[in-house]
């Protein structure tokens, strides 16, 4: 039987190497396969056998676009382990280097990533003619997040700032002088933004997911908080590998996680935004409600508005840091090693970031799991895209294909970012299909 | 010095120093830093795209050295003159990020902001693995680009008060 292929060999914008193979005979979709071939890259098993001040170094190598949430889960996971509690002024500023990650993640993502989708452009690229406003906004609120990270992480890509306890070093109140006024901008910019991306056209979508998040009593979540879902999820995060399991898939190299009751889950900014409407300051609850966004949002093509939220968020939280500003007695607390396992679990930007680490008695690592955002999400995606394929089969191919890159791109995936390529492949059978015609 | 008689001339060496021929675009940059020409500032970096714009706003002529994958011979330089070329995708080596050096030179063209003379040499590189070395073609091309681009930069400078000095003596 004829099958009729396509292949998209260069598209820059999801991070990592993976492709997705869509197959359909006839009217019949056989299969979806999100096939991730970045090479397995071992980071737990290099661990073992490190001291426990280099993990959260190591493991911010794992993301260049997320490394402060690689460092922020492994802190709070060996912190615990030790039975050591961050509070004060050092967890206000773990907060503030947070925001600055989400803040240059999300304007990254939503302007030069997921926009030119809605727009209709091949990339960023050949959108930035036509909207340049837009795209200098959207790079000027990313240069804000980097500063943050910059002056309080030591730089801006695999920031060497962070330890378990605290930081390296504290920078001086004038140091983050120049960042308010830019914070002030930006956040301005971010309302802006849910403006822009609330105006785009979004194709009627929803599934009955199950949201997975983190959720603090008080605060919109970064490093802290139960794990919640919408179905009734609500444990403390020392119990994730009871409700939670990794599998090997034969076309992935990245394991697929499930919950073991249920099945697939979705995390990221809609699972939090979902779960935690009530914790966003009211500056971002106001934008999200003036952008016609509910408190809840069961569509992921809407990802794009909750970004731009998460944005304001981010912006209106690290301001409120930086405003009361508080210099910690000390760049970090005093730990001393001792036997134990420690469980950290933080909101890196697409989503809940799982650590565990088993440590001996020389602070040495013993043995560590990590699971990351994008691989608890690959069963979801799949799965949003055989629904939309199924729901779409008459679209031209050439659209179709476009819009399943747009599909996956609700994600954020970040499979790494050593490189960058997805290879899209639509197979059809000719003869039944007349849908060839159109490609 | 500081004088408005200096050339704004920058050069930029872009790559990871931790995968083989990507890095080249550095050794090039730390042999010309090494030369001292004056009223030329040479940076080094990984060749992420806003960065790329903000250092070289407001120079005159910039020199952007860095790898290209290409199925031509490991070692060849290409010369490209961003005023004259468009840089075509899959030339230039992509960055470990999303936006590098061919996003900076075709977003500051769309917003009329390329600067008045910008120059990339790019070197085909072989290796680009993680660890690896210099690959001997390309490690010999370090020292050829070098001295095309100081002879540019001699024979494109604009007179620097240095020059003018040495003149009239």
């Amino acid at each position: 039987m004829k099958s009729k292929t396509i292949k998209v060999d260069y598209l820059a914008r999801v991070e990592g190497e993976g492709s997705l193979i869509v197959k359909i005979q006839g009217r019949r979709l056989t299969d979806v396969k999100l096939k991730i071939f970045e090479p397995p890259r071992f980071f737990e098993a290099f661990l073992r056998g490190r001291k426990f001040s280099e993990v959260p170094d190591i493991t911010a190598r794992i993301c260049g676009i997320c490394p402060v949430a690689y460092q922020m889960s492994a802190c709070h996971a060996i912190e615990d382990a030790f039975g050591v509690k961050v509070e004060g002024p050092l967890r206000e500023l773990r907060r503030l280097l947070y925001c600055g990650e989400w803040i240059e993640s999300h304007a990254l993502h939503v302007y030069m990533l997921h926009a030119p989708d809605f727009l209709g452009y091949e990339d960023a690229l050949s959108m930035a003619k036509d909207h340049a406003e837009a795209v200098q906004r959207g790079l000027r609120i990313k240069k804000t997040g980097n500063e943050i990270v910059n002056v309080l992480g030591g730089r801006e890509i695999h920031p060497i700032n962070v330890r378990v306890g605290g930081f390296y070093r504290i920078p001086r109140k004038q140091e983050f002088a120049g960042i308010i006024e830019n914070l002030k901008w930006a956040r301005d910019a971010a309302i802006e933004t849910v403006r822009w991306v609330s105006g785009f056209s979004f194709p009627g979508f929803e599934r009955d997911y199950e949201f997975v998040a983190l959720r603090h009593p008080q605060e919109y979540p970064f490093n802290e908080g139960r794990l919640l879902s919408n179905k009734g999820l609500d444990i403390d995060i020392r119990e994730y590998e009871q409700h939670f399991v990794e599998e090997h898939v034969q076309h992935s190299n990245a394991l697929h996680s499930r919950l073991k009751e249920r099945g697939p889950y979705f995390v990221g900014p809609l699972a939090r935004y979902n779960l935690n409407f009530d914790r966003l300051s009211p500056l971002a609850q106001e934008t999200a409600r003036d952008s016609g966004l509910g408190s809840v949002c069961r569509n992921p093509f809407q990802s794009i508005i909750v970004r731009g939220v998460e944005l304001v968020y981010a912006c209106d939280e690290a301001l409120r840091i930086l405003e009361k500003f508080a210099l910690p007695d000390s760049p970090a607390k005093e730990l001393e090693p001792r036997v134990g396992t420690g469980y950290g679990c933080t909101e890196a930007p697409r989503g809940i970031l799982y650590h565990r680490y088993r440590i001996d008695e020389r602070g040495l690592v013993l043995d560590a799991k990590i699971v990351p955002p994008t691989s608890q999400n690959q069963k979801t995606i799949e799965n949003d895209l055989w629904q939309f394929v199924q729901a779409n089969m008459d679209s031209p191919k050439d659209a179709l294909q476009r819009q399943c890159e747009q599909a996956i791109r609700n994600y954020d995936p970040c499979i790494s970012c050593a490189t960058h390529f997805l290879k899209l492949e639509i197979e059809r059978n000719e003869e039944a299909q007349e849908l060839g015609k159109n490609s | 010095m500081g004088s408005a008689f200096e050339t704004r001339a920058l050069v930029i060496g872009i790559g990871n120093l931790l995968r083989g021929d990507d890095g080249v675009g550095r050794f090039v940059a730390q042999r010309l830093a090494g030369r001292n020409i004056p009223g030329v500032r040479v940076l080094e970096h990984e060749g992420e795209m806003t960065w790329l714009m903000e250092a070289w706003a407001g120079a005159d002529a910039v020199f952007v050295v860095d790898a290209v994958s290409s199925k031509s011979t490991t070692g060849t330089v290409r010369r490209f003159d961003a005023a004259q070329q468009t840089l075509e995708g899959q030339s230039l080596r992509n960055s470990s990020h999303a936006f590098g050096l061919r996003e900076a030179v075709e977003l500051a063209r769309a917003w009329n902001r390329l600067p008045r003379r910008l120059i990339i040499y790019g070197i085909v590189g072989k290796s680009f693995d993680l660890g690896a070395e210099l690959s001997p073609r390309v490690r010999q091309a370090v020292p050829r680009v070098a001295d095309r681009i100081a002879a540019e930069l001699s024979a494109n400078q604009l007179p620097s008060k240095e020059r003018i000095q040495r003149k009239l003596a």
